[in-house]
Order: C-alpha cells, then structure tokens, then sequence
C-alpha cells in the first residue's frame, strides 16, 4: 500500500502537468481528489485496518493529499496566468493609431505677450489700467502737454472718427491717455501699466500697422527721481528678456515727459534696440490732473508690445499678427 | 539733419574716432541714424570722358558707351543710365575697384556685349542721394584723374541725426557742434564771418514794414550788390551735396549753405523788380494769387503770411516760398536778403495746407533763433564775396511779436530731486554755460537765462532736462522705487483671463482682425449701418470702426479656406465701437468675446457657452429662443445670465455667410463681457458631499417642437427640490413612435438626501410629484 500511495503521488504529478487548460485541470482534480479517488478509497479502507497500521496510512493519505492539493493550486495558478495573459494579448493595441495630433488652441502671440508683461509689472507692485480705444482730443493730447495746434501733434498720424465736433473724438495713437484717467480717478501714489490697442493712420508694411499695441507705465509718488526710471526700466530688461540683457537712457522729446528719454536694450551681441519712450511726468501733466508738482513727482514709459512678440518668435512681418492665418496662430 | 565731421570742426575742435563721436551725439539726444565714411573706397574711380553713346542691340534698359580714361583708347561700358552726352566727364569704377558698399568691379559680358568698369552715379561714390543718373562733372577735370582729386574729396564722416522737435538748435551745423563741444568740454565758437561793407547803405533802398505783428517776429533785410550768378567753389558744392542738397548755383548754394551751417532759412529777391523797395509784412487776402518760384499758381487764405512789394503785390509766401516775379537771374545785380522770424504755427499750418514742406519751413515751425540774422546775414555775403558780391551797409530791421525770455530761477534742490543726482549749484552752473545758457548764482540756486536758439525752454524743469541730457543721462545712478501697493490684476482681468484660456482649452484658436471695416461690411452681415466712421481713413477698407467682432471673423474664415483651411475654431476678445442710445462723451465701446465654429451646427456653440459659464461660475443662466438680423432665424437664443441678456448663440445666418464667400455652416457664440462680468458670477460655494446611497430615475416626456427642453429641465428641477443632485437630458427621440413635430425628452435624475438613505416610497412620491409637474404645466405627456 505504501508503495502504491508513492506511484500514486508520481502519477498525480504527471497528470497535473498534463492538464493543458482549466477544464482539463477540474478533471484531473476530480480524479485525484474526489469521492472516488484513489485516496479516497484508502481512507475509506482505513477503520478496517490495524491501529499503529491505521495511523500510519492515515498519515501517509494525508501527505499525499496535501502534496497532491499543492501541484493542482501550482498548476490552476500556471494555467490561470496564461489564460490571462492570453486574453490581454488578444486586446493588443498600436498606440501610435491615436496619435492624431490633437491639440489644445492657441491664446494670440500678442495675447501671450500681454499677459507675460503684465505678470511682471504685477510681481514689481503695478496693477493693470485700461481706457477706451475712441478717445477724446482732451486725454489724447490736450491733458498730456500738446498745446492746440502745437507740431508735436504731427509726431501722430492721428485717425479722427465722426462723433461730436470735427476732431474732437479720435483713436487714441499712443496708450498714455490711460495715464490721464488713471490719474483722475485714483490718488497716489500710482503703479500701474496700461496695455492696449492703438492706431495710427499707417499703411500697414512689414513693420508698421493702422493697429497695434503698446504697453504704458506710470509711477507717481513722492520723491520719485530720473533714477527710478532709469532703475525701474533695467530691471524689467533683465526680468524680461534675461541677464545677458542691459539698458541704457538717451535724451528725446515727448511733449508729456520731461526730461524725456528713449529706452534702448543692449543685446548679448553687443548690438543697440531701441524699446520705448520714457521720461519723467511733466508738470502740467500731473497740474491737469489736480495734482501738485511740487508734492507729487513720476514717470512714465511707453513700448511697442507687438515687436516683443515679434522678437520673441522670431517673425519678421508685423502684418502677420494681424493676418489671422490658421497656420501661423497654431503656432504659437 | 546731416552733419560732416570736418564742418563741425569749423566750430569747436571736436575729438576722438568716428564712432565715439557718434556715441556722443546720441547720448546728447541727437541719434545717429546713420554714419558714412566719406572718400574711401574711391581709390579706384577714375575721370573719364564720353567719346560715343550707343543702343545695346539686345537690350534696352542698358547703352553702350565708349569713354577715355585717360590713356586715349576708346573702352566699351554698360551702362544703365542715359543722362550723359557725348564730351562728358564721368567717374569710371576701374576694373578691380572694390565699391564702398563691398561690390567689386569685373569685366563681365551684358546681354553678349563687354562691360570694362561701372560709371558711377552720385550715391555710389557716396555724394548724395541720386541714385538715378550718372554724376557730372566739372569740365576742368582731365580723364584718367582720381575722383577725389578732380572732385577735391577729403575722407570725412557723415553723420545722419534724428533731431527731435523741441530741439531747433540743432537743425543747424553749428548748433550740433556747440552740444558736442560741450560734452567734449572743447571751446566753441561761431567764427566772425568777414565781410566788408561798401557801397549805397540799405536804408532808404529797402524799407520793412511789418503789418502782422503775430506773424512775423524779426524780418531783417541786407542788400548785396554786384551779384553775379555763377557756380560755387567746390569745397561749397562738396559740403552741401553730403548733406543731400543738390548745388544749383553760387546764391542758391549761400542761401542753402547759410541755413545749414546756422539755421537760418532765408530768401533773396532781385531788388530791382521790388516796387519801391518796399517789404510789407501782411496776411494774404482771401484767394489772393501768387506765382511761386516753381511756376506753380497758389491761391492763399487769410490764414497764409505773404510779403507784399510798394504797390501791395505778393512777392513770397512767408516762410513758405518766393515768387516768380522777384526772382534773381542773369539781369540781378543788387538783392535783397531776407531772413526773418516767422510765427510756427503759421508756418506750420501753411505748409501743410499748400503742400510746401521743406527745409525752411522744418526750421521756422520749429522755431528759429531770431537773434541769429544779423550774423547769418554777414556769413551769407563771405560766401559770395568771392564772386565779387559786395555788403551794402545797414541791416534794415523790423520786429513783430517775439516769444518773451525770462529769467528762470532753478532750485539746486529740485534739480536733484527730480534727477536723483546730488549735483551742487556750481555743477549744474557748469554745465547749463557749456551750453551758453546764462547762470547767476542765487543763494543756493541759480537764475538761469535761456539762449535765444533754445525756444523750448521756458520753465524750469525745461532747464532741469537740459543739465540731466549734458551731464549724461548714463551718469545718473539707478535705483527701483518700492512700492508700497501690492501688485494685483482686477477679477475682470483675471475673468478675461479665464475666457481666453476657457476658449483655447476647448481647442479654438484666438483670432485678432484689425477693427476696421469697409463700408457695407455691418450691413452684409446683418447689422445696423450705423457704425462709427473714419474721418480721415487712408483707405475705405479702413473707414468704418466694427460694431460687432462678427465681421472680422468671418472675413478671417474666408480668408482662411481661401488657403484650403476650413472647420476652424476660432475666438476673438475685444472692442466693438457703437452709437450711444443716449448722448455721452465717448462712443459706446464695450468688450465682447466672439466663438465661430466653421462646420459644427449651433449645439457646438452652445456646448462652448456652457463651458464658459461653469468656468466663470455663471450658473444662472437661461437660452431663450429669439430671432436676430445676421444670425440663423431659427437656431438662435438670446443667452440671459441673472434675467440680464448678454448675449447670443446659434448660428449665423446662412445669407450672410454666402455674402461672406464663406461656404460651411458657423455654429456662433457671442458674448458681452462687460455686462456679464459686471453680473453675479464666481461664486462657488461648498455643498456637502452625501454619504448616503443615491437613487436615479429616468423620465421621458413627449412634447411638442415649441417646448424648449430648457422649460422641462427647470421644472423638474424645482419640484424634485433639493434632493436632485443631478439632471442630464441623456436622449432626444424623435420619430414615427411620437409622431411629426413632437419629440421626446428623456432625463435622468440623480436623488440623493445628506442626511438619511432614501426610502423606495419617498423615492416614488418625489417622481409622481416630477411628472404632475411637468404634465400639468407645460404641454408634455410621459412617456410610458
């Protein structure tokens, strides 16, 4: 009987190994282990057996079981893992099918230009001033310092629209009449930039438009100096453009500053890029707004901000901005 | 305003190399646009003589031309030019010759014809603008000579400055050169020019009256005899081709000479056709006519300034332009000189009215120095003292309103504290004199007097802008102002934010057409015709101002499938320009946000407003079918946020789409964002989460096409209460199963309480009280 209960276990393993799916596995299950499996029969032949003879086949029955249930779990795990893995291979899939280039849109160049300087001025302490882009002559050019009829007026190509008296509505050229409203309607001390469309009456080449934008800033609070300026407009070049990046002031003319300048950026290349016009509030600017000359000073910057966007990319045509061709603004 | 090196040096003994100086005269404010080497490069330009002009027999733009350069052989050139005849003189660029501008010159066949060297034109050997014909020259000269020899050229630098409006001063040679003296810390002077007088004084020759005083502040008048006109010396003609004038003859040359050298415009008439010798100053009688020294007859207004001769005829607008009928010739032996000071504005407005700008009027509207006349006048008759032209005595003057000089007092402190420099008094006395500005020491200030060349300057700060440019903008410390307010966008900002990011999240892509519209483009689309107009536009594409972004964006469509780029999703944020409805100071200009879908039907636009308003958090919101010009009659809803309307989804009508040469569908959304982000909105408060199992139901009700699913949606809403935690309109059927014209609505309902599990009872009251509601309000039946 021992001898049997050893081939048994041998033979079991062998048919486990043999069972080539589940299926097959449940059967030879059933064989090993069920009613009337062989063990099955000794054990029920175990109560007709001697005691010390009994217990010693009752033991042996037992291991052989156990030994038997351990290579089914191994095998019913075997089996398992294949059928799984079977089954996931069956639901292979070629990723690169679904790479169909779907995209996100795209916010303007010059939208993301706007938002980047705003970011900026924001982190320096500025909020963000806005005006309308129809004008009256008063902010446009009569509040910042250009007398009637004065030739600095000729330094704008100035586009007038039909609303009230002849030449009294205009689009604004430049975005320092938001100075002008900023100026009345909020004490100081004043940091702000004011971003915005303006016009000019342009025939649109490759660096020039009847539209663009430009970005303004005014700081006006006690005490503030040339230096500040001159301090304030490095600072942005090497916040914005990067380290490699300085900045210089040169004498110039506006009829709302003074003294005036011309910002002008040093790029790594040693060459010169004149950015903007600058300079310290005017006097009669800040007297036109109610504030007094002599408790209030400041300044105040101007620069083209759809060149930023042209430098930034590398384009070479400031129509494009303007253009709208699908496949330049998917490009940015 | 161009200026020479060499000129400049007749007035100060300027220092350094080239291009150092070009630093200087830009960080005096005075930019170099451009700065030219003149005379090198030239090494290999000859004189040659013309000996024959031939047609190239295969070409027509170009000539054959046989010159002498020097050696007597006849040498064959293709030339582009036809400006020359026979007997000539031109500058031949020899074979080998490397031009200024890097090209050089090789014996090439045009057309199958021999080319041996390049006749230069003026702009190639670096005299001039003209670029167009090839440069004459003297017949003293012999071929074979060297340019620079025969055209007396030394090496010299050209320096082109942009000169700024207040800065009149230096619109003449001299002015640049006392800026750069004073930054060099060199002397400077106007040398006094050598003139004798003799002869018949001027005083009762001439006589000046000045009936405009607001016109005209000085008019000074010399008279020179025994003018002949001739041709300048070619150090003269030299000078004033660099600066871009063309030399005419010997008092052309002077009068431009003069102007460029000091400033001075000025003018010369034939004294023998001035009736009476007599200069009266007036303004021109309403349509008063005038022959101008171009030929061309002017009829002035009132506004116009003209000098009127002893019998009252014009003999020159001020300022402007002689006329015909004083003007020198071969019979001239005496002349008047005139130099004046004109009013700006005057100038100004005249100019530009009659098309007369010139070099004289750029100076006079920007105001000359009217003390300058004297010594321009003395300058003017050395130079044609040469060619025997003699100074009568006396200058015959009259003066008019000039603008007052005062004196200005300027506070040491306040120089400072608008500079951020800490400059004494004697610093900034320093400085303002190296610039011949008048500083007394007051105290600790100074009393300034301000030159009678700087206009600009009338107020202290004026003075202020004068120490900072002349003591260096570079040399003035840098420092950041703090600012004591924190830097913030406004919740409008930020929203405007969020639809942008809304918008290209959903896949569109941000559009930004100009504003502009031509005449007729509001109405193609739907749109009242009365849009703010372009007073003076340049083109009438560019005359009307949008009313509405919808224009712009469906020219940008079109232009788009004109490339072959169709089904585009596109946004625009910005500025449309109306009518007020009531009278107000400024058009009513508002921001909107436009959405076209090219391809989608209008549920793809209504998909987009629904994702705008869950990111902006404006949740009361109702679509209200309404029919509106431009857009589809019958897929269109007003959008009302709170009850307020604030704007339009749907379609666009399919007749404006045609009149817009666009071919597919727009599914169109648009949005007036200042009245939306000025309406409750962003708020989103916190609702507890359930830990209660949810129960869903599914209802469908039939209804007619008239009942909008909105209406069923809302009312199961508020009879379901708080216990719906969510409604989703998850089918629409329509077929033979309802019937024509009716379709239904299938809805599922997510109930759920906060603080017990629902019970099957409760769950089944709160659904027969959703269908009595629907049933008994609006015409729905359910749907079994």
């Amino acid at each position: 009987m021992d001898m049997d209960l050893d081939a048994h276990l041998t033979d079991a393993a062998a048919a486990v190994a043999d069972a080539s799916d589940l299926d097959a596995l449940s059967v030879v299950d059933t064989d090993l282990l069920g009613k009337k499996s062989l063990l099955a029969t000794v054990r029920s032949q175990l109560g007709e057996m001697e005691p010390d003879r009994r217990k010693e086949v009752g033991r042996r029955v037992n291991e052989v079981r156990t030994g038997i249930e351990r290579l089914v779990a191994q095998r019913r795990a075997e089996l398992a893992a294949g059928a799984r893995a079977g089954v996931l291979e069956a639901e292979r899939l070629d990723l690169t099918e679904f790479d169909l280039g779907r995209r996100l849109g795209h916010r303007h160049v010059v939208t993301q230009t706007w938002e980047r300087l705003e970011d900026l001025f924001v982190g320096m302490g500025y909020t963000v001033a806005e005006g309308p882009e129809i004008e009256d002559e008063w902010h446009n050019f009569g509040a910042l310092n250009f007398p009637p009829d004065h030739p600095a007026r000729d330094m704008y190509d100035t586009l007038y629209v039909d609303y009230g008296e002849p030449q009294s509505t205009l689009l604004r050229t430049h975005t320092s009449p938001v100075q002008i409203r900023v100026m009345e309607e909020q004490e100081p001390p004043i940091y702000s930039i004011m971003p915005g469309r303006v016009f000019r009456s342009d025939t649109a080449d490759s660096t020039h438009m009847p539209v663009f934008h430009q970005i303004e800033g005014l700081v006006v609070d006690r005490g503030i100096t040339f230096g500040d300026l001159a301090g304030t407009l490095e600072a942005f070049t090497t916040a914005y453009f990067g380290s490699g990046f300085t900045s210089r002031l040169r004498p110039s003319y506006f009829p709302f500053t003074e003294p005036s300048a011309e910002f002008d950026i040093r790029r790594p290349d040693g060459s010169w890029l004149e950015l903007a016009g600058c300079g310290m509030v005017h006097p009669n600017v800040l007297a036109s707004c109610g504030l007094d000359p002599e408790e209030w000073s400041g300044f105040a910057f101007g620069f083209g901000l759809d060149r930023l966007a042209l430098m930034r990319h590398g384009i070479d045509d400031l129509r494009e901005l303007f253009r709208n061709d699908h496949r330049f603004l998917e490009q940015f | 305003m161009k200026v020479l090196l060499s000129w400049l040096r007749d007035f100060a003994p300027i220092e350094g190399e080239p291009g150092q100086i070009g630093d200087q005269l830009s960080d005096l404010g005075l930019a170099v646009e451009e700065m030219s080497m003149l005379g090198e490069g030239l090494d290999g330009i000859v004189v040659a003589r013309v000996l024959d002009l031939r047609p190239h027999p295969d070409a027509d733009r170009i000539q054959l031309v046989d010159v002498d350069a020097g050696d007597g052989e006849a040498l064959q050139i293709c030339c582009g030019a036809f400006n020359m005849s026979v007997g000539d003189l031109v500058p031949l660029a020899t074979l080998g010759t490397v031009m200024p501008g890097g090209m050089e010159i090789a014996r090439r066949k045009m057309r199958g014809e021999w080319s041996n060297g390049m006749l230069c034109s003026p702009t190639e050997v670096g005299l001039g603008d003209d670029a167009e014909g090839i440069l004459l020259l003297d017949r003293g000269s012999s071929p074979g000579a060297a340019l620079t020899e025969a055209l007396d050229l030394g090496s010299d630098v050209l320096y082109d400055l942009e000169v700024n409006p207040n800065r009149p001063d230096a619109m003449s040679v001299a002015g640049v050169a006392r800026d750069l003296a004073a930054r060099q810390g060199v002397p400077f002077a106007i040398p006094e020019p050598d003139a004798a007088e003799s002869g018949d004084p001027a005083t009762g020759r001439v006589a000046v009256e000045i009936l405009d005083p607001g016109l005209c502040g000085r008019f000074g008048l010399r008279v020179l005899d025994g003018v002949s006109v001739g041709t300048s010396p070619r150090w003269l003609s030299n000078r004033l081709t660099a600066l871009g004038q063309r030399p005419i003859n010997s008092v052309v040359d002077a009068s431009n000479y003069v102007m460029l050298e000091l400033g001075q415009p000025n003018h010369t008439y034939d004294l023998g056709r001035v009736a009476g010798g007599a200069f009266r100053i007036r303004r021109a009688a309403e349509g008063e006519v005038i022959e101008t020294l171009d030929g061309v007859e002017r009829t002035l207004t009132a506004a116009d300034g003209v000098i009127a001769d002893g019998d009252d005829i014009a003999i020159g607008i001020a300022g402007i332009m002689g006329a015909a009928n004083t003007e020198i010739g071969d019979g001239t032996t005496s002349v008047a000189l005139e130099m004046a000071w004109w009013d700006p504005i005057s100038i100004s407005a005249s100019a530009r009215r009659l098309g007369l700008r010139s070099e004289a009027s750029a100076r006079f509207e920007r105001g000359c120095d009217p003390e300058v006349v004297d010594l321009a006048m003395r300058r003017f008759a050395e130079l044609l003292a040469p060619a025997g032209a003699t100074l009568a005595p006396d200058l015959v003057d009259a003066r008019g309103d000039l603008p007052a000089r005062a004196t200005i007092r300027v506070r040491t402190g306040r120089v400072n504290a608008v500079l951020g420099t800490d400059l004494d008094r004697d610093r900034i006395a320093e400085v303002l004199r190296s610039i011949e500005f008048g500083a007394e020491p007051v105290g600790g200030d100074l009393d300034v007097d301000i030159p009678s060349f700087r206009p600009d300057g009338s107020t202290e700060i004026d003075v202020i802008e004068e120490v900072a440019r002349v003591h260096g903008y570079g040399r003035i410390g840098r420092t950041v102002p703090r600012s004591t307010l924190t830097g913030h966008l406004t919740p409008s900002q930020v929203d405007r934010r969020t639809v942008r990011s809304t918008m290209s999240g959903l896949g569109l892509d941000e559009v930004m057409p100009v504003p502009f519209l031509a005449p007729g483009d509001l109405e193609a689309a739907g749109l009242a015709a009365d849009g703010i107009t372009v007073t003076n536009p340049l083109v009438a594409e560019e005359s009307v101002m949008r009313a509405s972004l919808r224009p712009g964006i469906l020219k940008t469509l079109a232009y788009n499938a004109s490339h072959r780029l169709t089904g585009l999703g596109l946004f625009e944020v910005g500025h449309v320009y109306r009518q007020p409805a009531t009278e107000q100071p400024l058009p009513d200009e508002r921001e909107y946000l436009a959405v076209a879908l090219a391809g989608h039907e209008a549920g793809g636009a209504v998909a987009v407003w629904s994702a705008l308003s869950d990111a902006l958090a404006a949740r009361d919101y109702s679509l209200v079918a309404e029919s509106v010009p431009g857009l589809h009659p019958s897929r269109t809803a007003r959008i009302d946020v709170a009850g307020i309307p604030v704007g339009h989804v749907g379609e666009i009508d399919p007749g404006v789409l045609e009149a817009y040469g666009v071919a597919e569908r727009v599914a169109w959304l648009e949005v007036d964002l200042d009245t939306l982000l000025g309406l409750p909105h962003g708020d989103k408060p916190y609702r507890g989460l359930s830990r209660y199992p949810s129960s869903d139901i599914d209802l469908a009700f039939e209804v007619d096409e008239g009942t909008p699913a909105d209406a069923v949606g809302r009312c199961l809403r508020e009879s379901a209460g708080d216990l719906l935690v969510d409604l989703s309109l998850f089918d629409v059927y329509r077929g033979d199963a309802v019937g024509e014209g009716r379709r239904s609505l299938a809805f599922a309902l997510r109930l759920q309480a906060t603080d017990r599990t629902l019970t099957d009872a409760e769950v089944a009251e709160l659904r027969q009280r959703c269908i009595d509601a629907v049933q008994g309000s609006l015409p729905a039946t359910l749907r079994g």
